[in-house]
């Protein structure tokens, strides 16, 4: 049992850190997609190195080569994100579209259409977003109730989404709707991907509790989609939802953040009870505590990962990431504010400790536990299908979505 | 027994409960979240009018000289409405001062005015992000003139005098002095936090008058004396929050359907809403305790008030971040009123100082 990569992986490993060296820009801060003031220029910055990423094979390592990636393994793609993350690359933008948007386009798309569509996504021209929830649906996604009706070889849809992360930079989306209402919720739904310049779509950003707004609503009314844009059947858009909600999984980590060695090193910058607060036994537990979990979680991916290069499936382990690491996000940075006593509050970069990372890692935290599954909805799914304890009752499984009662 | 507050008390608490829902709902803290007023004055007046400034002041100096008890009871109905005032700066922490330890001359100058609500007061003891201690204290105080820097100060943009914690050079010791805000050779920069509806401000002085104040001889104790006051007011104030948090929620999950169920339907809701309700029931007994010990400054108050601290700010800072999570996508959102209390929560936590050092 060992951590060392083959020697067929540390060629590449070398090859990557090569590259990397020599292409990976040397900003210091590289400014994500989370530090808003900053997201016209990070996109221009971070379109750039995309393109860079996609031309050297490395945007997209386990793709085929016909789709522009390396047609390279998941160990050599997580081999290649740990030598990126050294360095100060522009992230965020592209994550929704790659992770989640394309392959299912990849999955489900004709040829003619993963040939247009694919490879500008990978070279960062093209930006995708995720068209699933509603106002009304959201852990309940199947219950959306966008429309669309089909007129000729089109499709008219109209209704309104809500909370899709980066709607007003996106070229493309990709939606669920309902095309009938008259069965049952999951039974009724179609999928598509749509132009989102098309005639009809207007999107209104919609401002967070940080001030900043990553996340639109997006009104649709009468907006004409070509029938050719479905994917899978009519009626069958939950089965492609999933493949997306698949992806999701897997994609949807939670960012970069301030974790038990940002701790440590505020502890030893301030004082607590006189002494320099990595002095303080229950601040040495805190720091204990989140080193285990860390360390927990990147032994957890070191197992998926060795399942992933000797071919096989990870097990279900590797759906614990986001419902361990959102709220210790939201733990640690309440207690490094803790630490910094009344100045704990303060969120101007220039006079809080540290930059204010524990500040803003506080705000964004509580967002990262509702995006993409919120706790809840990801124990339930460990206890339901990974532990395989019996689902709540549901009510609105059988019965058709518009004799549904007051779903609201 | 009878572990409770009075009948008068309970009054007053409806009193200040029905002011603050017809002067003090959500919208007024919006509007100062988003604008450029450091308070609500137009609240703050109001209170002033009932009296409330004056709660715990002497009669002689014009107040209503009542107990902390009905101090703890307005600061409950506080927290719950999340009051953009400069209350806990001028009330608890800088009334209680000058009361205890102003010299016969600072009180009938000043406590007759806050009573009035003439002036606004504020306490400011840390200086940076370093846990304050009588070995660090950095602000100097030598021959009636003050040099040095307070951070964060709260209310410190607005505020109209100062007690400062000083080293006080003529006996080397710890001291509080009195500076007005207005005096010359002040620099006053108002800074950027989580919450915006509560002002906080840098003050650097430079050679500014001030007037020292009474010590018992040990000035570390005296300042630790006000901060155990105001850390069982002040957990009021947050458990007042916490249950509004919680009222929140409660009604969202409620109201909320997902699976054609209400969201109050899954165990998953359910017992986070337990949970905070079981937080903040401990935290009012821990607090109710700590009130009694202010009343009858009863021995146990060091202790009691350390965990009214550490209870209500458990409470406070977990109902308000699960009342978000209850809320799902919406709770979010700058729209939503979540928000205050989740902006709220770790200003009151963190005003006095951390947790981590409360339970030492
Ligand atoms: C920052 C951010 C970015 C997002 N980006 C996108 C995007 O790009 N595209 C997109 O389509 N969506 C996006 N979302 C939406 C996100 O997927 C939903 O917010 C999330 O699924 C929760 O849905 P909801 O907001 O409707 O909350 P609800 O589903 O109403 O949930 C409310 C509360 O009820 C609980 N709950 C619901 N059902 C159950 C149950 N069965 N058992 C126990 N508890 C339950 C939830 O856990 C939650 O605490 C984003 C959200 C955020 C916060």
């Amino acid at each position: 049992m060992d951590f060392n990569d083959t020697p067929e992986e540390n060629d590449f490993r070398l090859e990557v850190r090569e590259w990397l060296k020599n292409n990976a820009p040397k900003e210091k801060k590289a400014g994500g997609y989370d530090s808003i003031d900053v997201q016209e220029s990070a996109l221009a910055r971070a379109r750039d190195w995309q393109a860079k990423k996609a031309e050297a094979g490395y945007a997209a390592i386990t793709w085929p080569k016909e789709y522009g990636g390396l047609g390279g393994s998941s160990i050599q793609s997580v081999i290649y994100s740990q030598e990126e993350s050294k360095y100060n690359v522009p992230t965020g933008f592209f994550d929704i579209g790659l992770g989640m948007c394309i392959p299912t386009i990849m999955a489900w798309a004709t040829k003619e259409q993963n040939e247009r569509y694919v490879e500008p996504a990978l070279y960062g021209k093209e930006i995708w977003c995720q068209l699933f929830s509603e106002p009304s649906a959201g852990s309940d996604v199947a219950g959306v109730r966008t429309k669309a009706e089909k007129d000729g070889d089109d499709w008219i849809i109209n209704g309104q989404k809500v909370w899709t992360s980066g709607a007003h930079f996106c070229d493309f989306g990709i939606i669920v709707v309902r095309t009938d209402p008259t069965v049952p919720k999951h039974k009724g739904l179609s999928f598509f991907f749509l132009d989102m310049k098309s005639p009809g779509i207007e999107i209104k950003p919609i401002r967070q509790i940080s001030g900043g707004s990553n996340f639109n609503e997006v009104f649709f009314t009468d907006v004409r989609v070509p029938d050719l844009q479905r994917l899978g059947e009519v009626g069958e858009g939950w089965k492609v939802a999933l493949t997306t909600l698949m992806n999701e999984r897997l994609a949807i980590g939670v960012p970069k953040s301030a974790d038990y060695s940002s701790l440590t090193q505020l502890a030893k910058d301030v004082i607590l009870n006189n002494k320099p607060a990595i002095k303080n036994d229950l601040v040495r537990a805190k720091i204990a505590d989140w080193y285990v979990q860390s360390e927990g979680l990147k032994y957890t991916k070191m197992r998926s990962l060795t399942s992933l290069s000797k071919g096989e499936t990870p097990g279900p382990e590797s759906s614990i990431g986001k419902v361990v690491s959102a709220p210790k996000m939201q733990d640690l940075a309440s207690f490094a504010m803790d630490l910094q006593g009344a100045a704990g509050i303060l969120n101007d970069p220039d006079m809080s400790l540290m930059h204010s990372i524990f500040q803003n890692q506080w705000m964004s935290a509580a967002g990262y536990r509702i995006a993409g599954g919120t706790d809840e909805i990801l124990k339930n799914i460990v206890a339901e299908r990974v532990l395989g304890l019996p689902q709540d009752i549901r009510v609105d499984k059988n019965v058709p979505f518009n004799e549904l009662a007051d779903s609201r | 027994m009878n572990f409770d507050f009075s009948e008068d008390q309970k009054l007053l608490k409806e009193q200040v409960s029905r002011f603050l829902t017809d002067n003090c709902p959500i919208e007024v803290v919006r509007e100062v979240l988003e604008g450029d007023d450091f308070y609500s004055e137009k609240v703050w007046k109001g209170l002033v009018e009932l009296g409330l400034t004056g709660t715990t002041i002497p009669e002689e100096y014009g107040g209503l000289e009542l107990s902390p008890l009905e101090l703890c009871v307005i600061a409950e109905e506080l927290g719950r409405a999340s009051a953009p005032v400069p209350f806990s700066s001028s009330v608890y922490l800088a009334t209680e001062a000058i009361k205890l330890f102003g010299t016969s001359e600072q009180k009938e100058n000043y406590l007759p005015k806050l009573a009035s609500g003439e002036i606004i007061a504020t306490f400011a003891l840390p200086e940076s992000a370093m846990e304050p201690n009588p070995d660090n204290i950095q602000c100097t105080f030598s021959s009636g003139k003050l040099t040095g820097t307070k951070m964060p100060v709260p209310d410190g943009s607005y505020a109209d005098i100062c007690v400062v914690i000083v080293r006080d050079k003529t006996k080397d010791s710890i001291g509080m002095s009195i500076v007005d805000l207005s005096e010359k050779g002040i620099e006053k920069k108002s800074l950027s936090t989580l919450d915006q509806t509560r002002d906080h401000a840098e003050i650097i002085f430079n050679n500014t008058s001030s007037e020292i104040m009474n010590s018992s001889g040990d000035g570390w104790s005296d300042v630790q004396q006000i901060l155990d006051i105001a850390a069982v007011l002040i957990s009021f104030e947050q458990i007042g929050g916490a249950e509004a948090s919680l009222n929140m929620a409660k009604e969202y999950a409620l109201d909320r359907f997902a699976f054609g169920r209400q969201i109050g339907s899954y165990q998953a809701v359910k017992h986070k809403l337990a949970d905070m309700y079981i937080k903040i029931e401990l935290a009012k007994s821990n607090s109710y305790y700590g009130a009694m010990m202010l009343n009858d400054k009863g021995s146990d108050l060091k202790i009691a008030a350390a965990a009214s601290r550490v209870a209500a700010t458990d409470a406070f800072n977990f109902a308000a971040q699960e009342n978000i999570q209850t809320h799902g996508g919406i709770g979010f959102t700058w729209e939503a009123d979540t928000q205050f209390y989740y902006r709220r929560s770790q200003v009151l936590g963190l005003s006095l100082g951390s947790i981590a050092s409360w339970k030492k």
